[in-house]
Protein backbone atom coordinates (compact mmCIF):
# COMPACT_ATOMS: atom_id res chain seq x y z
CA UNK A 1 0.00 0.00 0.00
CA UNK A 2 2.87 2.32 0.73
CA UNK A 3 3.95 1.66 -2.81
CA UNK A 4 0.82 3.29 -4.20
CA UNK A 5 1.10 6.34 -2.03
CA UNK A 6 4.77 6.59 -2.77
CA UNK A 7 4.24 6.48 -6.50
CA UNK A 8 1.28 8.82 -6.39
CA UNK A 9 3.13 11.46 -4.49
CA UNK A 10 6.71 11.25 -5.48
CA UNK A 11 7.07 10.04 -9.05
CA UNK A 12 10.70 11.03 -9.12
CA UNK A 13 11.51 8.59 -6.38
CA UNK A 14 13.64 9.13 -3.33
CA UNK A 15 16.56 7.18 -2.02
CA UNK A 16 15.78 5.44 1.23
CA UNK A 17 17.68 7.14 4.01
CA UNK A 18 19.16 5.31 6.99
CA UNK A 19 16.53 4.57 9.64
CA UNK A 20 16.03 7.11 12.39
CA UNK A 21 17.44 6.42 15.83
CA UNK A 22 14.18 5.92 17.64
CA UNK A 23 15.10 4.75 21.10
CA UNK A 24 15.74 8.21 22.49
CA UNK A 25 12.26 9.55 21.81
CA UNK A 26 9.79 9.61 24.71
CA UNK A 27 6.63 7.78 23.92
CA UNK A 28 3.95 10.02 25.46
CA UNK A 29 4.43 12.50 22.63
CA UNK A 30 3.70 9.64 20.23
CA UNK A 31 0.42 8.92 22.01
CA UNK A 32 -0.60 12.58 21.85
CA UNK A 33 0.15 12.64 18.12
CA UNK A 34 -1.74 9.41 17.53
CA UNK A 35 -4.73 10.02 19.76
CA UNK A 36 -7.02 12.14 17.51
CA UNK A 37 -6.53 9.94 14.46
CA UNK A 38 -6.92 6.70 16.38
CA UNK A 39 -10.05 8.04 18.06
CA UNK A 40 -11.46 8.99 14.67
CA UNK A 41 -10.79 5.54 13.21
CA UNK A 42 -12.19 3.98 16.37
CA UNK A 43 -15.45 5.92 16.28
CA UNK A 44 -15.99 5.94 12.52
CA UNK A 45 -14.42 2.65 11.45
CA UNK A 46 -14.28 0.11 14.29
CA UNK A 47 -17.47 1.11 16.11
CA UNK A 48 -19.58 1.04 12.91
CA UNK A 49 -18.20 -2.43 12.15
CA UNK A 50 -19.28 -3.59 15.62
CA UNK A 51 -22.71 -2.08 14.99
CA UNK A 52 -22.82 -3.79 11.58
CA UNK A 53 -22.05 -7.11 13.29
CA UNK A 54 -24.86 -6.46 15.76
CA UNK A 55 -27.30 -5.59 12.97
CA UNK A 56 -26.36 -8.73 11.07
CA UNK A 57 -27.83 -10.72 13.97
CA UNK A 58 -30.96 -8.62 14.48
CA UNK A 59 -34.47 -9.76 13.66
CA UNK A 60 -37.29 -7.92 12.00
CA UNK A 61 -40.56 -7.09 13.79
CA UNK A 62 -43.08 -8.92 11.68
CA UNK A 63 -45.25 -6.42 9.89
CA UNK A 64 -43.07 -3.40 10.73
CA UNK A 65 -40.57 -2.99 7.93
CA UNK A 66 -37.56 -1.02 9.05
CA UNK A 67 -37.89 -1.92 12.76
CA UNK A 68 -35.53 -4.46 14.25
CA UNK A 69 -34.83 -5.93 17.68
CA UNK A 70 -31.61 -7.21 19.19
CA UNK A 71 -31.22 -10.92 18.65
CA UNK A 72 -28.79 -13.67 17.74
CA UNK A 73 -30.46 -14.50 14.48
CA UNK A 74 -27.90 -16.54 12.57
CA UNK A 75 -30.52 -17.28 9.94
CA UNK A 76 -29.44 -13.98 8.36
CA UNK A 77 -26.06 -15.53 7.62
CA UNK A 78 -27.66 -18.73 6.35
CA UNK A 79 -29.74 -16.61 3.98
CA UNK A 80 -26.72 -14.58 2.93
CA UNK A 81 -24.71 -17.69 2.11
CA UNK A 82 -27.41 -19.75 0.39
CA UNK A 83 -29.72 -17.26 -1.33
CA UNK A 84 -26.88 -15.06 -2.50
CA UNK A 85 -24.11 -17.59 -3.19
CA UNK A 86 -24.31 -16.95 -6.97
CA UNK A 87 -23.88 -13.22 -6.33
CA UNK A 88 -20.74 -13.86 -4.31
CA UNK A 89 -19.43 -16.19 -7.01
CA UNK A 90 -20.03 -13.57 -9.71
CA UNK A 91 -18.40 -10.81 -7.65
CA UNK A 92 -15.24 -12.82 -7.11
CA UNK A 93 -15.17 -14.13 -10.68
CA UNK A 94 -15.63 -10.71 -12.32
CA UNK A 95 -13.21 -9.05 -9.88
CA UNK A 96 -10.66 -11.82 -10.49
CA UNK A 97 -10.93 -11.49 -14.27
CA UNK A 98 -10.67 -7.71 -14.03
CA UNK A 99 -7.58 -8.05 -11.84
CA UNK A 100 -5.90 -10.37 -14.37
CA UNK A 101 -6.75 -8.07 -17.28
CA UNK A 102 -5.60 -5.01 -15.37
CA UNK A 103 -2.32 -6.76 -14.61
CA UNK A 104 -1.82 -7.62 -18.29
CA UNK A 105 -2.40 -3.99 -19.28
CA UNK A 106 -0.62 -2.37 -16.35
CA UNK A 107 2.65 -4.26 -16.44
CA UNK A 108 3.86 -3.09 -19.88
CA UNK A 109 2.83 0.45 -19.00
CA UNK A 110 4.64 0.41 -15.64
CA UNK A 111 7.64 -1.25 -17.28
CA UNK A 112 7.84 1.34 -20.03
CA UNK A 113 7.53 4.14 -17.49
CA UNK A 114 10.29 2.71 -15.31
CA UNK A 115 12.82 1.71 -17.98
CA UNK A 116 11.96 3.19 -21.38
CA UNK A 117 10.32 6.55 -20.79
CA UNK A 118 13.37 8.67 -19.96
CA UNK A 119 12.35 12.32 -19.82
CA UNK A 120 8.73 11.43 -20.59
CA UNK A 121 8.40 9.60 -17.30
CA UNK A 122 6.68 12.38 -15.32
CA UNK A 123 4.35 13.14 -18.21
CA UNK A 124 3.31 9.49 -18.37
CA UNK A 125 2.77 9.49 -14.62
CA UNK A 126 0.46 12.48 -14.95
CA UNK A 127 -1.38 10.69 -17.76
CA UNK A 128 -1.99 7.68 -15.51
CA UNK A 129 -3.38 9.77 -12.67
CA UNK A 130 -5.20 12.41 -14.72
CA UNK A 131 -8.30 10.40 -15.75
CA UNK A 132 -9.01 10.03 -12.02
CA UNK A 133 -9.97 13.67 -11.95
CA UNK A 134 -13.01 13.18 -14.13
CA UNK A 135 -15.69 11.66 -11.92
CA UNK A 136 -15.52 7.86 -12.21
CA UNK A 137 -19.27 7.70 -12.72
CA UNK A 138 -19.00 10.03 -15.72
CA UNK A 139 -16.26 7.81 -17.16
CA UNK A 140 -18.20 4.62 -16.50
CA UNK A 141 -21.21 6.17 -18.18
CA UNK A 142 -18.97 7.06 -21.13
CA UNK A 143 -18.17 3.34 -21.43
CA UNK A 144 -21.87 2.63 -21.75
CA UNK A 145 -21.82 4.99 -24.74
CA UNK A 146 -18.64 3.51 -26.20
CA UNK A 147 -19.92 -0.05 -25.91
CA UNK A 148 -23.48 0.77 -26.98
CA UNK A 149 -25.11 -1.34 -29.70
CA UNK A 150 -24.89 1.45 -32.27
CA UNK A 151 -21.31 2.43 -31.26
CA UNK A 152 -18.12 1.89 -33.28
CA UNK A 153 -16.78 -0.89 -31.03
CA UNK A 154 -19.79 -3.14 -31.59
CA UNK A 155 -19.96 -2.09 -35.25
CA UNK A 156 -16.29 -2.90 -35.81
CA UNK A 157 -16.48 -6.28 -34.10
CA UNK A 158 -19.60 -7.21 -36.03
CA UNK A 159 -17.90 -6.27 -39.28
CA UNK A 160 -15.13 -8.73 -38.38
CA UNK A 161 -17.73 -11.34 -37.32
CA UNK A 162 -16.15 -11.41 -33.87
CA UNK A 163 -19.31 -10.72 -31.91
CA UNK A 164 -21.69 -13.69 -32.04
CA UNK A 165 -24.08 -12.22 -29.43
CA UNK A 166 -24.28 -8.90 -31.24
CA UNK A 167 -24.11 -7.01 -27.94
CA UNK A 168 -21.57 -5.93 -25.33
CA UNK A 169 -23.48 -3.49 -23.17
CA UNK A 170 -25.74 -5.15 -20.58
CA UNK A 171 -23.56 -8.27 -20.55
CA UNK A 172 -20.96 -9.48 -18.00
CA UNK A 173 -18.26 -8.65 -20.58
CA UNK A 174 -19.10 -4.95 -20.22
CA UNK A 175 -18.99 -5.25 -16.43
CA UNK A 176 -15.52 -6.84 -16.47
CA UNK A 177 -14.37 -4.23 -18.97
CA UNK A 178 -15.65 -1.45 -16.72
CA UNK A 179 -14.04 -2.92 -13.60
CA UNK A 180 -10.73 -3.37 -15.44
CA UNK A 181 -10.82 0.21 -16.62
CA UNK A 182 -11.80 1.79 -13.32
CA UNK A 183 -9.13 0.12 -11.19
CA UNK A 184 -6.28 0.00 -13.72
CA UNK A 185 -4.35 2.96 -12.23
CA UNK A 186 -4.34 1.18 -8.84
CA UNK A 187 -2.44 -1.63 -10.56
CA UNK A 188 -0.06 0.61 -12.51
CA UNK A 189 1.16 2.83 -9.67
CA UNK A 190 2.47 0.20 -7.22
CA UNK A 191 4.07 -1.90 -9.98
CA UNK A 192 5.75 1.21 -11.31
CA UNK A 193 6.92 2.16 -7.81
CA UNK A 194 8.63 -1.18 -7.26
CA UNK A 195 10.14 -1.34 -10.77
CA UNK A 196 11.40 2.19 -10.41
CA UNK A 197 13.24 1.25 -7.23
CA UNK A 198 14.83 -1.77 -8.93
CA UNK A 199 18.42 -1.33 -10.03
CA UNK A 200 18.54 -1.57 -13.86
CA UNK A 201 22.09 -2.91 -13.57
CA UNK A 202 20.73 -6.08 -11.97
CA UNK A 203 18.55 -6.63 -15.04
CA UNK A 204 21.49 -5.91 -17.34
CA UNK A 205 23.46 -8.49 -15.41
CA UNK A 206 20.84 -11.06 -16.39
CA UNK A 207 21.57 -10.30 -20.05
CA UNK A 208 25.32 -10.41 -19.42
CA UNK A 209 24.87 -13.91 -18.04
CA UNK A 210 23.39 -14.95 -21.40
CA UNK A 211 19.80 -15.11 -20.25
CA UNK A 212 17.49 -14.20 -23.13
CA UNK A 213 14.98 -11.39 -22.77
CA UNK A 214 12.17 -13.56 -21.53
CA UNK A 215 14.28 -15.49 -19.03
CA UNK A 216 15.70 -12.26 -17.63
CA UNK A 217 12.19 -10.92 -17.28
CA UNK A 218 10.88 -14.07 -15.60
CA UNK A 219 13.78 -14.66 -13.22
CA UNK A 220 14.97 -11.13 -12.48
CA UNK A 221 12.55 -8.33 -13.36
CA UNK A 222 9.28 -9.94 -12.32
CA UNK A 223 10.49 -11.13 -8.89
CA UNK A 224 11.88 -7.66 -8.19
CA UNK A 225 8.49 -6.13 -8.90
CA UNK A 226 6.54 -8.65 -6.80
CA UNK A 227 5.81 -6.24 -3.91
CA UNK A 228 4.21 -3.89 -6.42
CA UNK A 229 2.30 -6.67 -8.16
CA UNK A 230 1.01 -7.85 -4.80
CA UNK A 231 -0.15 -4.40 -3.71
CA UNK A 232 -1.61 -3.73 -7.17
CA UNK A 233 -3.66 -6.92 -7.32
CA UNK A 234 -5.07 -6.24 -3.85
CA UNK A 235 -5.86 -2.62 -4.66
CA UNK A 236 -7.68 -3.79 -7.80
CA UNK A 237 -9.41 -6.91 -6.51
CA UNK A 238 -10.80 -5.54 -3.24
CA UNK A 239 -12.69 -2.53 -4.62
CA UNK A 240 -13.74 -4.51 -7.71
CA UNK A 241 -15.26 -7.29 -5.60
CA UNK A 242 -17.34 -4.81 -3.63
CA UNK A 243 -18.31 -2.59 -6.57
CA UNK A 244 -21.87 -2.21 -7.78
CA UNK A 245 -21.66 0.88 -9.98
CA UNK A 246 -20.17 -0.90 -13.02
CA UNK A 247 -22.84 -3.60 -12.81
CA UNK A 248 -25.56 -0.98 -12.44
CA UNK A 249 -24.41 1.17 -15.37
CA UNK A 250 -23.01 -1.46 -17.75
CA UNK A 251 -24.37 -4.84 -16.68
CA UNK A 252 -27.44 -6.98 -17.29
CA UNK A 253 -30.70 -6.67 -15.35
CA UNK A 254 -30.38 -10.22 -14.04
CA UNK A 255 -27.30 -11.79 -12.46
CA UNK A 256 -26.06 -8.94 -10.28
CA UNK A 257 -23.05 -8.87 -7.98
CA UNK A 258 -23.08 -8.96 -4.20
CA UNK A 259 -22.47 -5.21 -4.00
CA UNK A 260 -25.74 -4.57 -5.80
CA UNK A 261 -27.63 -6.78 -3.35
CA UNK A 262 -26.11 -5.02 -0.33
CA UNK A 263 -26.85 -1.62 -1.79
CA UNK A 264 -30.45 -2.48 -2.68
CA UNK A 265 -31.18 -4.26 0.60
CA UNK A 266 -29.96 -1.26 2.57
CA UNK A 267 -31.27 1.60 0.49
CA UNK A 268 -34.15 0.34 -1.64
CA UNK A 269 -35.82 -2.61 0.09
CA UNK A 270 -37.58 -1.87 3.40
CA UNK A 271 -36.56 -4.24 6.18
CA UNK A 272 -33.43 -5.43 4.44
CA UNK A 273 -30.89 -4.33 7.04
CA UNK A 274 -30.08 -7.61 8.85
CA UNK A 275 -29.50 -9.75 5.76
CA UNK A 276 -27.61 -6.91 4.05
CA UNK A 277 -25.41 -6.53 7.13
CA UNK A 278 -24.76 -10.29 7.12
CA UNK A 279 -23.85 -10.07 3.43
CA UNK A 280 -21.46 -7.16 4.10
CA UNK A 281 -19.79 -9.02 6.92
CA UNK A 282 -19.43 -12.17 4.87
CA UNK A 283 -17.92 -10.16 2.01
CA UNK A 284 -15.45 -8.48 4.32
CA UNK A 285 -14.50 -11.76 6.00
CA UNK A 286 -14.06 -13.53 2.65
CA UNK A 287 -11.85 -10.73 1.36
CA UNK A 288 -9.75 -10.58 4.53
CA UNK A 289 -9.20 -14.35 4.42
CA UNK A 290 -8.22 -14.17 0.75
CA UNK A 291 -5.88 -11.24 1.40
CA UNK A 292 -4.31 -13.08 4.31
CA UNK A 293 -3.71 -16.28 2.33
CA UNK A 294 -2.49 -14.35 -0.68
CA UNK A 295 -0.08 -12.21 1.31
CA UNK A 296 1.23 -15.30 3.12
CA UNK A 297 1.83 -17.05 -0.19
CA UNK A 298 3.44 -14.17 -2.11
CA UNK A 299 3.94 -11.58 0.58
CA UNK A 300 6.89 -9.49 1.54
CA UNK A 301 7.43 -7.30 4.54
CA UNK A 302 6.87 -4.27 2.40
CA UNK A 303 3.11 -4.52 2.41
CA UNK A 304 1.78 -3.36 5.79
CA UNK B 1 19.12 -1.99 -27.69
CA UNK B 2 21.75 -4.69 -27.49
CA UNK B 3 20.42 -6.42 -30.61
CA UNK B 4 20.94 -3.38 -32.81
CA UNK B 5 24.53 -2.89 -31.67
CA UNK B 6 25.48 -6.52 -32.35
CA UNK B 7 24.00 -6.48 -35.85
CA UNK B 8 25.91 -3.36 -36.84
CA UNK B 9 29.06 -4.63 -35.16
CA UNK B 10 29.17 -7.48 -37.68
CA UNK B 11 30.61 -5.02 -40.17
CA UNK B 12 29.38 -2.51 -42.69
CA UNK B 13 28.78 -5.21 -45.30
CA UNK B 14 26.03 -6.84 -43.26
CA UNK B 15 22.68 -5.14 -43.62
CA UNK B 16 19.65 -6.89 -42.11
CA UNK B 17 16.55 -7.15 -44.21
CA UNK B 18 13.72 -4.67 -43.75
CA UNK B 19 11.57 -7.34 -42.12
CA UNK B 20 14.35 -8.16 -39.67
CA UNK B 21 14.88 -4.50 -38.86
CA UNK B 22 11.16 -4.00 -38.31
CA UNK B 23 11.17 -6.99 -35.99
CA UNK B 24 14.07 -5.60 -33.97
CA UNK B 25 12.47 -2.18 -33.80
CA UNK B 26 9.22 -3.72 -32.61
CA UNK B 27 11.03 -5.79 -29.97
CA UNK B 28 12.78 -2.69 -28.67
CA UNK B 29 9.66 -0.56 -28.60
CA UNK B 30 7.09 -3.19 -27.63
CA UNK B 31 6.72 -1.98 -24.03
CA UNK B 32 6.49 1.67 -25.09
CA UNK B 33 3.92 0.99 -27.82
CA UNK B 34 1.76 -1.04 -25.46
CA UNK B 35 2.12 1.70 -22.85
CA UNK B 36 0.87 4.34 -25.29
CA UNK B 37 -2.10 2.16 -26.25
CA UNK B 38 -2.98 1.65 -22.58
CA UNK B 39 -2.75 5.39 -21.96
CA UNK B 40 -5.08 6.03 -24.90
CA UNK B 41 -7.46 3.48 -23.39
CA UNK B 42 -7.34 5.36 -20.08
CA UNK B 43 -8.19 8.62 -21.82
CA UNK B 44 -10.91 7.35 -24.16
CA UNK B 45 -13.82 7.85 -21.72
CA UNK B 46 -12.45 11.28 -20.76
CA UNK B 47 -12.52 12.21 -24.44
CA UNK B 48 -16.12 10.98 -24.63
CA UNK B 49 -17.06 13.04 -21.59
CA UNK B 50 -15.50 16.08 -23.25
CA UNK B 51 -17.12 15.47 -26.63
CA UNK B 52 -20.58 14.92 -25.18
CA UNK B 53 -20.36 18.18 -23.24
CA UNK B 54 -21.01 19.78 -26.66
CA UNK B 55 -23.90 17.51 -27.54
CA UNK B 56 -27.07 19.34 -28.52
CA UNK B 57 -29.14 16.70 -26.80
CA UNK B 58 -32.81 16.51 -26.02
CA UNK B 59 -33.99 14.54 -23.02
CA UNK B 60 -31.08 12.11 -22.88
CA UNK B 61 -27.41 12.73 -23.60
CA UNK B 62 -26.54 9.28 -24.93
CA UNK B 63 -26.38 9.55 -28.72
CA UNK B 64 -24.63 12.37 -30.61
CA UNK B 65 -27.16 14.83 -31.97
CA UNK B 66 -25.21 17.91 -33.00
CA UNK B 67 -22.82 20.56 -31.76
CA UNK B 68 -23.66 23.37 -29.34
CA UNK B 69 -21.86 25.78 -26.99
CA UNK B 70 -24.98 26.08 -24.89
CA UNK B 71 -23.90 23.84 -22.00
CA UNK B 72 -20.54 25.57 -21.62
CA UNK B 73 -22.22 28.97 -21.54
CA UNK B 74 -24.46 28.01 -18.63
CA UNK B 75 -23.08 24.97 -16.74
CA UNK B 76 -25.50 25.61 -13.85
CA UNK B 77 -28.47 25.54 -16.21
CA UNK B 78 -29.73 22.22 -14.90
CA UNK B 79 -31.32 22.26 -11.45
CA UNK B 80 -29.18 20.71 -8.74
CA UNK B 81 -25.93 20.30 -10.63
CA UNK B 82 -24.07 23.31 -9.22
CA UNK B 83 -25.55 22.85 -5.76
CA UNK B 84 -24.15 19.33 -5.65
CA UNK B 85 -20.80 20.60 -6.94
CA UNK B 86 -20.61 23.18 -4.14
CA UNK B 87 -21.46 20.49 -1.58
CA UNK B 88 -18.70 18.24 -2.97
CA UNK B 89 -16.16 21.07 -2.85
CA UNK B 90 -17.09 21.94 0.73
CA UNK B 91 -17.00 18.32 1.87
CA UNK B 92 -13.68 17.85 0.07
CA UNK B 93 -12.11 20.95 1.63
CA UNK B 94 -13.14 20.15 5.23
CA UNK B 95 -12.31 16.44 4.98
CA UNK B 96 -8.95 17.15 3.37
CA UNK B 97 -7.99 19.68 6.04
CA UNK B 98 -8.91 17.46 9.00
CA UNK B 99 -7.60 14.22 7.49
CA UNK B 100 -4.30 15.83 6.49
CA UNK B 101 -3.66 17.30 9.95
CA UNK B 102 -4.63 14.13 11.84
CA UNK B 103 -2.89 11.86 9.34
CA UNK B 104 0.37 13.82 9.40
CA UNK B 105 0.42 13.66 13.20
CA UNK B 106 -0.13 9.91 13.04
CA UNK B 107 2.59 9.47 10.41
CA UNK B 108 5.08 11.38 12.57
CA UNK B 109 4.26 9.18 15.55
CA UNK B 110 4.56 6.00 13.48
CA UNK B 111 7.96 6.81 12.00
CA UNK B 112 9.72 8.87 14.63
CA UNK B 113 8.69 7.15 17.88
CA UNK B 114 8.81 3.75 19.45
CA UNK B 115 5.86 2.95 21.66
CA UNK B 116 3.59 0.23 22.96
CA UNK B 117 0.74 -0.56 20.58
CA UNK B 118 2.59 0.42 17.42
CA UNK B 119 1.76 -2.83 15.63
CA UNK B 120 -1.92 -2.49 16.55
CA UNK B 121 -1.95 1.10 15.29
CA UNK B 122 -0.41 -0.08 12.04
CA UNK B 123 -3.20 -2.62 11.59
CA UNK B 124 -5.85 -0.01 12.44
CA UNK B 125 -4.41 2.26 9.73
CA UNK B 126 -4.09 -0.53 7.16
CA UNK B 127 -7.44 -2.31 7.52
CA UNK B 128 -9.66 0.59 6.29
CA UNK B 129 -7.72 0.54 3.01
CA UNK B 130 -8.33 -3.21 2.65
CA UNK B 131 -12.05 -2.96 3.43
CA UNK B 132 -14.44 -2.70 0.48
CA UNK B 133 -16.15 0.67 0.40
CA UNK B 134 -19.56 -0.90 0.40
CA UNK B 135 -18.85 -2.55 3.77
CA UNK B 136 -17.66 0.74 5.27
CA UNK B 137 -20.67 2.55 3.86
CA UNK B 138 -23.06 -0.08 5.21
CA UNK B 139 -21.38 -0.06 8.63
CA UNK B 140 -21.55 3.74 8.83
CA UNK B 141 -25.19 3.71 7.78
CA UNK B 142 -26.13 1.30 10.55
CA UNK B 143 -24.39 3.32 13.25
CA UNK B 144 -25.63 6.67 11.96
CA UNK B 145 -29.21 5.45 11.74
CA UNK B 146 -29.35 3.29 14.85
CA UNK B 147 -26.92 5.17 17.08
CA UNK B 148 -26.05 8.72 16.07
CA UNK B 149 -29.61 9.76 15.26
CA UNK B 150 -30.31 9.36 18.99
CA UNK B 151 -27.85 12.15 19.77
CA UNK B 152 -29.29 14.46 17.14
CA UNK B 153 -27.02 13.78 14.17
CA UNK B 154 -29.06 12.73 11.16
CA UNK B 155 -27.83 11.71 7.71
CA UNK B 156 -26.58 14.67 5.68
CA UNK B 157 -23.64 17.01 5.27
CA UNK B 158 -22.12 16.26 8.70
CA UNK B 159 -22.22 12.49 8.31
CA UNK B 160 -20.68 12.74 4.83
CA UNK B 161 -17.77 14.76 6.26
CA UNK B 162 -17.30 12.32 9.18
CA UNK B 163 -17.13 9.40 6.76
CA UNK B 164 -14.82 11.12 4.28
CA UNK B 165 -12.30 12.10 6.97
CA UNK B 166 -12.26 8.46 8.06
CA UNK B 167 -11.47 6.91 4.67
CA UNK B 168 -8.99 9.64 3.67
CA UNK B 169 -7.05 9.33 6.92
CA UNK B 170 -5.23 6.06 6.19
CA UNK B 171 -4.15 7.24 2.74
CA UNK B 172 -2.72 10.44 4.24
CA UNK B 173 -0.80 8.44 6.84
CA UNK B 174 0.87 6.09 4.33
CA UNK B 175 1.70 8.97 1.97
CA UNK B 176 3.28 11.22 4.60
CA UNK B 177 4.96 8.22 6.25
CA UNK B 178 6.74 7.39 2.99
CA UNK B 179 8.06 10.95 2.84
CA UNK B 180 9.26 11.00 6.46
CA UNK B 181 10.96 7.64 6.01
CA UNK B 182 12.90 9.01 3.06
CA UNK B 183 14.35 11.88 5.14
CA UNK B 184 17.91 11.71 6.28
CA UNK B 185 17.69 11.82 10.12
CA UNK B 186 21.17 13.34 10.24
CA UNK B 187 19.69 16.67 9.06
CA UNK B 188 17.55 16.82 12.17
CA UNK B 189 20.45 15.69 14.32
CA UNK B 190 22.52 18.51 12.88
CA UNK B 191 19.82 21.02 13.85
CA UNK B 192 19.84 19.71 17.40
CA UNK B 193 23.63 19.83 17.50
CA UNK B 194 23.25 23.52 16.69
CA UNK B 195 21.11 23.91 19.85
CA UNK B 196 17.72 24.03 18.15
CA UNK B 197 14.90 23.04 20.51
CA UNK B 198 12.72 20.09 19.45
CA UNK B 199 9.98 22.54 18.42
CA UNK B 200 12.41 24.65 16.39
CA UNK B 201 13.83 21.53 14.78
CA UNK B 202 10.38 20.42 13.77
CA UNK B 203 9.05 23.70 12.37
CA UNK B 204 12.29 24.93 10.78
CA UNK B 205 13.74 21.66 9.50
CA UNK B 206 11.44 18.64 9.51
CA UNK B 207 8.20 20.34 8.48
CA UNK B 208 9.56 22.13 5.37
CA UNK B 209 11.19 18.87 4.28
CA UNK B 210 8.02 16.79 4.58
CA UNK B 211 5.78 19.53 3.18
CA UNK B 212 5.80 18.11 -0.38
CA UNK B 213 4.60 14.80 1.07
CA UNK B 214 1.87 16.55 3.04
CA UNK B 215 0.79 18.48 -0.07
CA UNK B 216 0.65 15.26 -2.07
CA UNK B 217 -1.37 13.59 0.67
CA UNK B 218 -3.80 16.51 0.75
CA UNK B 219 -4.29 16.29 -3.03
CA UNK B 220 -4.86 12.56 -2.77
CA UNK B 221 -7.36 13.07 0.07
CA UNK B 222 -9.23 15.74 -1.86
CA UNK B 223 -9.50 13.63 -4.99
CA UNK B 224 -10.65 10.58 -2.98
CA UNK B 225 -13.28 12.67 -1.22
CA UNK B 226 -14.42 14.55 -4.31
CA UNK B 227 -14.92 11.41 -6.37
CA UNK B 228 -16.38 9.16 -3.70
CA UNK B 229 -19.78 7.77 -4.48
CA UNK B 230 -20.27 4.40 -2.77
CA UNK B 231 -19.77 5.48 0.86
CA UNK B 232 -21.39 8.88 0.27
CA UNK B 233 -24.47 7.19 -1.16
CA UNK B 234 -24.95 5.33 2.13
CA UNK B 235 -24.45 8.23 4.52
CA UNK B 236 -25.77 11.26 2.61
CA UNK B 237 -29.54 11.06 3.24
CA UNK B 238 -31.11 13.75 1.10
CA UNK B 239 -27.87 15.69 0.59
CA UNK B 240 -26.50 15.44 -2.94
CA UNK B 241 -22.82 15.47 -3.89
CA UNK B 242 -21.58 15.78 -7.46
CA UNK B 243 -20.95 12.04 -8.01
CA UNK B 244 -24.33 11.25 -6.45
CA UNK B 245 -26.01 13.77 -8.74
CA UNK B 246 -24.36 12.17 -11.77
CA UNK B 247 -25.30 8.66 -10.65
CA UNK B 248 -28.92 9.53 -10.02
CA UNK B 249 -29.08 11.39 -13.33
CA UNK B 250 -27.50 8.47 -15.21
CA UNK B 251 -30.76 6.54 -15.07
CA UNK B 252 -32.31 8.99 -17.50
CA UNK B 253 -29.15 10.29 -19.17
CA UNK B 254 -26.59 12.62 -17.63
CA UNK B 255 -27.13 16.27 -18.65
CA UNK B 256 -24.22 17.71 -20.66
CA UNK B 257 -23.78 20.36 -17.94
CA UNK B 258 -22.39 17.61 -15.70
CA UNK B 259 -19.92 16.73 -18.48
CA UNK B 260 -18.85 20.39 -18.59
CA UNK B 261 -18.21 20.42 -14.84
CA UNK B 262 -16.53 17.00 -14.82
CA UNK B 263 -14.20 17.94 -17.64
CA UNK B 264 -13.40 21.35 -16.14
CA UNK B 265 -12.40 19.69 -12.86
CA UNK B 266 -10.14 17.40 -14.88
CA UNK B 267 -8.43 20.33 -16.60
CA UNK B 268 -8.04 22.22 -13.31
CA UNK B 269 -6.53 19.20 -11.56
CA UNK B 270 -4.11 18.46 -14.39
CA UNK B 271 -2.95 22.10 -14.41
CA UNK B 272 -2.46 21.89 -10.66
CA UNK B 273 -0.42 18.68 -10.89
CA UNK B 274 1.70 20.01 -13.75
CA UNK B 275 2.23 23.24 -11.82
CA UNK B 276 3.25 21.35 -8.70
CA UNK B 277 5.71 19.26 -10.72
CA UNK B 278 7.16 22.41 -12.25
CA UNK B 279 7.59 24.10 -8.85
CA UNK B 280 9.13 20.89 -7.54
CA UNK B 281 11.68 20.68 -10.36
CA UNK B 282 12.59 24.39 -10.02
CA UNK B 283 13.14 23.90 -6.30
CA UNK B 284 15.19 20.78 -6.92
CA UNK B 285 17.44 22.52 -9.46
CA UNK B 286 17.94 25.44 -7.04
CA UNK B 287 19.03 23.04 -4.32
CA UNK B 288 21.52 21.47 -6.71
CA UNK B 289 23.03 24.86 -7.55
Amino acid sequence: MTALAHAAVDPGGVDPAPPAPEAAKRSWTAYLLLLPGVLWLGVFFLLPLVQLAAVSLQSRYPGFAGYYYRDLNFANYASALTDYAPHFARSFLYAGLATLLAFALAYPLAYAMAFKAGKWRNLMMICVIAPFFTSFILRTFAWSQILADEGWVVGGLELLHLLPGGQIINTPVAVVAGLTYNFLPFMVLPIYASLERADPRVIEAGGDLYANGFTTFRTVTLPMSMPGVLAGTLLTFIPAAGDFVNMELLGPQQGKMVGNVINDQFLAIPGGYPVAAALSFTLMAAILVMVFLYVRRFGTEELV
Amino acid sequence: MSTTTTTTANGPAYRPSAAKRAQVWLANHFAMLTAILVLLYLFLPVAYTFAFSFNDHGKTNIVWQGFTWEHWQDPCGVPGVCGSLVTSLQVGAISTLVATVLGTMMALAMVRYRFRGKAASNVLIFVPMATPEIVMGAALLTIFVQGFSNIGISLGFTTIVFAHIMFCLSFVVVTVKARIQSLDPRIEEAAQDLYASPMQTFWKVTFPLILPGIAGAAMLAFSLSFDDFIITNFVSGNESTFPKFVYVASRRGIPAEANVIGFSMFVLAVLLVVGAQFVGSVRASRVKE
